[in-house]
């Protein structure tokens, strides 16, 4: 079910904004409506919902209106049009009492460079939402108390801000946020002034509180690789504020939108994201006690392939023929293929990422079998499959050149000298 | 030139709202003197009152736990050295002055430069009004001072107070406004009202910075109370005043030695203020 619902949303900033929205509809790019009404488009026209429960994150780089955005969903920042439905509630046109209510109560934000108030010890900075709110003395500090441990700072309840690393200061940004209890979690790139050891530490221990607490979770980041990790799904926010693609991070690693994404995904290492399941295919097999050697052979003359896999009646997973041993069968008269069926092959899960294939399918003759946990066969993964899912999307003009060019190339020069 | 001149003259003009006021509304003047005197007699009652070395001892205390050891040293010399020259209740006379006139500067200069911190408009007019304050000469302030509420000390305080005014406005001004952006967003995104936020976030987060202005504003009061000795406000102003009057050198000097100690204890214990922020919260 959606918990929010973002429609038709705009923000344009600068005096008047309002006429900058017919100039947008008309297709002009940010630097004509820059030029003509001196606006500056940060969000165009984003239009999405956010599940409950998931971890939606926004990327996109700098100027790409990602900040702009998740402050409109607590409307630190106002749209200029559209709607942000919460609970089927437009916050755009709320009343102050009802959004301060909404603050408070249901979503919280942690942000960047932490926002912690340095004259104020960790538990009384954890205690700031619940202070505000007017929670009385004992219950917030037995609040913030379970919220500070959540997140791993016991002991430090009584340190200063600025006694704290950057990693624990953005645990007790963490920490405050969580105080309250809300359903929604906003992100501003809550991880980006880590360094990158804190960084990575920090998204798995978000990762496993996610897992125990199941908030919504809006992400905001311009680091891909975090995107990726940490988001159910991910919106690409375009440099012109538009959202160019939502997705899951497979479907935006395998099936970009646009160039934009294209571009944007080359970069990423591919293999730690798409999974077996992604990129396996069908692949013919034998079924037990139906076919017998004979069959078996035109199979694989059929499809010339020198090894089949066998399963029974179930799809259960058997093992693996080879194309001597069926010829062997035959001469003999024989007719079970169990009999000569070979298990010393590799399996994987669809849920695999394919880095993990990749030593296996170098050293391996036989595919890899792609098979369910109650070892129902779903067809098969081979090197070449890796290789092609690896290469696609990567431009080609820097591959390597066929010899007989190379040879053209050399003998061109020597004439030219 | 002198046609113009003689249809708008300022000097004239500035003259008739001085008449103006005396006439028109000296029920409120009478009224600001009443409370200012009432506050100065009390505040120089209790510094006149005990003995000299106790409150040597009170201010070497001070100043040992405010600043440091060695600010301590200076008061506990400084201070028997002023004792010795005989200055001793001129001295105390001065500090009330400059208590006074500070505690009405803080009253109204602090609410003054959080208005002008949040609101652009406010603080468009202040601008131009605290410059206008800071380059007028000293001088000038005894005039209209004395016209509105004779000689004395309190027309001494009143001009004081004008005239060490803007520093601590401005300073709380800039400290409001250098409340770091995520703080503040933080405050609005975890539904703090304005009231809250200003209570619980930007006051707290300014303080060091509005404590540097309170820091000037006293050490510019005692600039001025020393200038208002000339409108007999009393004190060691009295004291350079007939020094350079009678052309005693001794008396002079003697005075001015004073008055930089005095300066000098009140700038080393104000500035350990500064450093308010910083220090960590005991609850």
């Amino acid at each position: 079910m959606a918990l929010v619902e973002v429609k038709d949303l705009y923000k344009i900033f600068g005096t008047n904004p309002k006429r900058a929205i017919p100039l947008i509809q008309k297709g002009e790019t940010k630097q004509q409506i820059k030029k003509k009404t001196g606006c500056t488009v940060a969000i165009n026209g984003a239009t999405f919902e956010i599940h409950k429960k998931e971890t939606f994150v926004v990327m996109g780089l700098s100027g790409s209106g990602k900040s702009t955005f998740i402050r409109c969903l607590n409307r630190l920042i106002k749209p200029t049009s559209g709607q942000i439905l919460i609970d089927g509630e437009d916050i755009v046109k709320m009343e102050p009492e009802k959004l301060r209510d909404l603050r408070r109560h249901k979503m919280s934000m942690v942000f960047q460079h932490f926002g912690l108030l340095p004259h104020r010890n960790v538990i009384s900075n954890i205690e700031f939402g619940l202070e505000l709110s007017g929670v009385d003395k004992a219950e917030r500090r037995q609040k913030s108390m379970d919220a500070l441990q959540l997140v791993g700072l016991d002991g430090f309840e009584f340190s200063m801000p600025n006694e704290l690393s950057g990693g624990m200061k953005q645990r007790v940004g963490l920490a405050r946020a969580l105080a309250n209890d809300p359903e929604i979690l906003l992100m501003d790139e809550a991880f980006s002034a880590l360094d990158p050891l804190i960084r990575s530490q920090m998204q798995d221990e978000l990762l496993e509180l996610q897992a125990k607490m199941h908030k919504t979770i809006v992400f905001i980041t311009h680091d891909l690789d975090e995107a990726l990790k940490i988001g159910d799904r991910i919106a690409i926010l375009g440099p012109d504020g538009r959202v160019r693609q939502i997705g899951t991070p497979e479907v935006i690693l395998s099936r970009p939108a646009d160039d934009y994404v294209k571009e944007f995904v080359q970069t990423v290492d591919k293999t730690k994201v798409v999974t077996v399941g992604t990129i396996k295919r069908p692949s013919p097999f034998l079924t037990v006690p139906k076919d017998g050697p004979k069959s078996a052979l035109h199979l694989m003359e059929k499809h010339g392939k020198s090894v089949a896999f066998v399963v029974d009646t179930d799809r259960i997973l058997k093992g693996v023929v080879h194309i001597e041993d069926v010829a062997a069968l035959k001469k003999q008269g024989g007719t079970d293929l169990c009999s000569i069926a070979t298990q010393d092959f590799y399996t994987a899960t669809p849920t695999t990422p394919i880095a993990d294939l990749l030593s296996a399918a170098l050293e391996t003759k036989v595919p890899i079998a792609v098979i369910a946990e109650d070892y129902t066969f779903h067809g098969v993964v081979d090197r070449e499959m890796i290789i092609a899912e690896m290469n696609d999307g990567i431009d080609e003009a820097a591959g390597p050149t066929v010899f007989s060019e190379v040879l053209e190339d050399d003998a061109a020069d020597t004439n030219n000298k | 030139m002198e046609t113009i001149r003689e249809i708008f003259d300022i000097g004239a003009s500035f003259e008739a709202i001085i008449d103006w006021l005396r006439e028109e509304a000296a029920w409120f003047f009478d009224f600001i003197a009443f409370v200012v005197e009432g506050l100065l007699d009390g505040v120089n009652w209790v510094f006149q009152f005990p003995p000299a070395l106790l409150m040597i001892l009170l201010f070497t205390l001070l100043a040992w736990k405010m600043a440091s050891r060695g600010v301590a040293i200076f008061t506990v010399i400084g201070f028997s050295l002023i004792l010795y020259m005989g200055y001793w209740s001129e001295t105390m006379d001065t500090l009330s002055l400059v208590i006074s006139a500070v505690f009405f500067a803080l009253l109204i200069g602090i609410p003054l430069g959080i208005w002008a911190s949040k609101s652009e408009s406010a603080w468009r007019i202040l601008h131009p009004v605290l410059d206008f304050m800071q380059t007028l000469p000293a001088f000038v302030y005894l005039i209209p001072a004395v016209l509105l509420f004779r000689l004395g000390p309190v027309p001494g305080v009143i001009a004081t107070l004008i005239f060490s005014l803007p520093p601590v406005v401005r300073l709380t001004n800039l400290g409001i406004r250098q409340v770091p952006v995520e703080i503040i967003e933080a405050c609005r995104a975890f539904g703090a009202t304005s009231k809250q936020r200003l209570y619980k976030a930007e006051l707290p987060v300014a303080l060091p910075t509005i404590m540097a202005g309170v820091n000037q504003t006293i050490m510019l009061a005692l600039s001025m109370v020393v200038i208002s000795g000339m409108i007999g406000a009393g004190g060691l102003g009295n004291v350079v005043l007939k020094g350079i009057t009678q052309l005693r050198i001794d008396m002079g000097f003697e005075g001015g030695i004073s008055i930089v100690i005095l300066a000098i204890f009140l700038d080393r214990v104000t500035q350990s203020l500064t450093h308010l922020g910083e220090s960590k919260e005991g609850k």
